[in-house]
């Protein structure tokens, strides 16, 4: 009960949030410089002043703003993100198109993350001097320090030209033949070294935390109270000490999880991933406004769903967050 | 009754910065079933250490079992593997701490907690040990247990956090339950029924306790016998009431001194409340062949400097380490 309406109240936030971000990401497209009439010319090789007119009317562009950014919250409310001048498709029709292949990306990067650096920051802490250890601590270091689209960059060199192991860029190969299982064989290769890219700096990142917070607590008082019950080392560790150095990599997950969609933008591109970050570059390349909105829109979507996801893994590891 | 426990010459050492320390120096005692053994002495005295010793909790890589040996029920466990210690610990010894806020896993119910005893070295089934963790919160007097199982530990006081603790403690039915000050984070009142309960508690399972303490009172309260430890060292031992009666080392008689008496404030004229001036050496002095307890006391002499105190016998029950004895 308290659950469900402490959800119900989330969500409604969720909701009003994701209105302002809509009316911001509107305001700052129509701050920005240049035409968008002059753009939708463009790609028809130019128009003279009544062509101009006709467009501009076709597109509401010569409404005032607020009429504009109603109409603009009053179709998206129907679902619907407007027309893509540079696609000539339904913006909505674009982006589901793209968004499987980003969830994939980000989804298999981030959960991969999480478990490696939680079993690297749980190792470490127990062998804190350990070989295990000082690599956790280097690759940290690395992983903070290497943007990811240089590690990407050097990934490719090293795993696809030097040593031809994965395919350079795409996500799948139209040539490959046979069934299911070959098809998904094929996409895995295809996914290998763009999410080592994307998920190396939040590996690096949840192991240091995981390694602090889980030496924290290994020197707690309800450790030795788990000790004094006679359980074993891995029930101590992986029951009583890991449930409560979860929270703050949790926390910080959900925290990272919005950089983890801006880094998909620069790993789809390196690897040439038709998702949602090679549809933003495109899209802001050809100043195709209606479709860039459209994504600024499913990623702040993504991201406070992220949010509210991590907030019940938090209420689901930390009973006090609950809060009887 | 038989011999449960018998320590002897047991010397834990603790590596510090500036070296070994011998935080418990050659410390022999012995311990009935079903009886209560108390340890006095002021903090940094080895009380403490002595547990950890005997659960075989010693902080790691920092703390080991030197010399000498702990003998349950005829078997030495300073010489056990880690799964013997691990079947010991919980089932045939288990221990409650002085901190009640901490001790409990914050992310677990209590009933949980004490359900995973159970599991572990009764081999109950799920439901079967969470029935009984019920039971056992009942006993430990958690009023509606049956609901109060399914809470988490901020959700309980202080007093109410150290009966789970007991709960848990005792969930096997242990030789030995030891207690390191469990009431010392408690108010008075709850100190008083914490202790009513652990009798309560001992009187129906037979278990022997070693209780922990710097308070005069408890250990006049429940204890039969008791050991009087500082820096390390065990400077007297014996029946509770030959010792607060008849003191036989100035520093137990210090300790006695230190605790005002209600009685005498009401009828008599007040007592003159004293101190046992000066600190608990350092680490770095403890383990030296000299009294360690000469420079906080007023008998010292030149022998006291010169050479540890051998221990003597009184009246066969009381032992004391002091070459003043005599005198005290």
């Amino acid at each position: 009960m308290n659950v469900i309406s402490t959800i119900l109240q989330r969500v409604l936030w969720a909701a009003l949030l994701l209105l302002a971000v809509l009316i911001l990401n509107f305001s700052m497209m129509h701050l920005a410089p240049g035409d968008i009439a002059d753009t939708i010319s463009q790609s028809m090789g130019g128009a003279d002043a009544t062509v101009m007119a006709q467009i501009r009317s076709d597109y509401g562009l010569d409404k005032p703003f607020i009429f504009q950014l109603g109409t603009y919250i009053g179709k998206v409310l129907h679902f619907d993100l407007g027309y893509s001048y540079f696609y000539n498709q339904p913006v909505t029709t674009i982006i589901f198109e793209k968004l499987p292949a980003t969830l994939l990306l980000v989804l298999t990067a981030q959960i991969l993350a999480l478990i490696i650096g939680v079993l690297l920051g749980v190792y470490s802490a127990r062998n804190r001097d350990g070989w295990a250890s000082h690599f956790v601590t280097f690759f940290a270091l690395f992983g903070y320090s290497a943007p990811v689209f240089w590690t990407g960059i050097l990934l490719l060199i090293a795993f696809s030209l030097k040593i031809p192991l994965f395919p350079v860029a795409g996500m799948v190969d139209v040539t490959v033949e046979g069934g299911f299982i070959a098809k998904f064989i094929d996409l895995l290769r295809h996914m290998v070294l763009p999410v080592i890219t994307l998920s190396s700096i939040f590996i690096a990142l949840y192991s240091r935390l995981c390694r602090a917070s889980m030496m924290e607590v290994l020197e707690t008082d309800y450790i030795r109270t788990a000790k004094s019950k006679g359980l074993s080392n891995r029930e101590i560790v992986y029951k009583h000490a890991l449930k409560n150095s979860l929270s703050p990599v949790i926390t910080l997950a959900g925290l990272q999880f919005s950089a983890v969609i801006s880094g998909a933008v620069l790993v789809e591109t390196v690897f040439s991933w038709p998702g949602l970050g090679t549809l933003a570059l495109q899209s802001i390349i050809a100043r195709d406004t209606p479709t860039i909105l459209g994504i600024l829109f499913f990623s702040a979507l993504v991201v406070i769903v992220g949010n509210l996801l991590t907030d019940l893994a938090l209420r689901f590891v930390d009973p006090r967050v609950r809060g009887h | 009754m038989g011999t449960l426990l018998k320590v002897e010459n047991l010397v834990i050492e603790l590596s510090t910065t500036k070296g070994v320390a011998p935080v418990i120096d050659d410390l022999s005692f012995e311990l009935q079933a079903g009886q209560t053994l108390s340890f006095v002495g002021e903090s940094g005295c080895g009380k403490s250490m002595t547990a950890l010793g005997i659960m075989g909790l010693l902080p790691e890589k920092v703390g080991r079992i030197a010399s000498g040996s702990i003998l349950f029920n005829g078997e030495d466990i300073t010489k056990a593997t880690d799964d013997r210690l691990r079947e010991i610990r919980g089932n045939d010894i288990s221990m409650i701490f002085q901190e009640p806020m901490t001790s409990l896993n914050p992310v677990f119910s209590i009933g949980e907690q004490i359900a995973e005893v159970l599991r572990r070295h009764q081999k109950l089934e799920k439901a079967a040990a969470w029935a009984q963790a019920i039971e056992l919160l009942d006993a430990v007097r958690i009023p509606d247990a049956k609901r109060r199982a399914s809470s988490y530990p901020h959700q309980l006081s202080g007093g109410q956090r150290q009966r789970v603790m007991i709960a848990m403690a005792l969930a096997c039915e242990p030789r030995i339950l030891i207690a390191d000050e469990p009431t010392t984070a408690l108010d008075v009142t709850i100190q008083a029924q914490i202790f009513d309960l652990l009798e309560d508690l001992r009187a129906q399972t037979g278990t022997a306790i070693i209780m922990i303490t710097h308070d005069m009172g408890v250990v006049a309260e429940i204890a039969e016998r008791m050991i009087v430890m500082y820096a390390g060292r065990m400077v007297e031992q014996g029946q509770v009431d030959h010792v607060l009666s008849h003191p036989r080392h100035p520093y137990t008689k210090g300790l006695i001194d230190c605790v005002p008496h209600l009685m005498a404030t009401l009828t008599e004229q007040r007592a003159e409340l004293t101190e046992i001036s000066g600190i608990v050496p350092s680490l770095a002095e403890f383990g030296q062949d000299t009294c360690l307890f000469a420079s906080r006391c007023h008998l010292a002499n030149q022998q006291c400097l010169q050479a540890r105190p051998t221990e003597q016998h009184f009246n066969e029950q009381q032992l004391v380490a002091c070459w003043r004895a005599g005198e005290v």
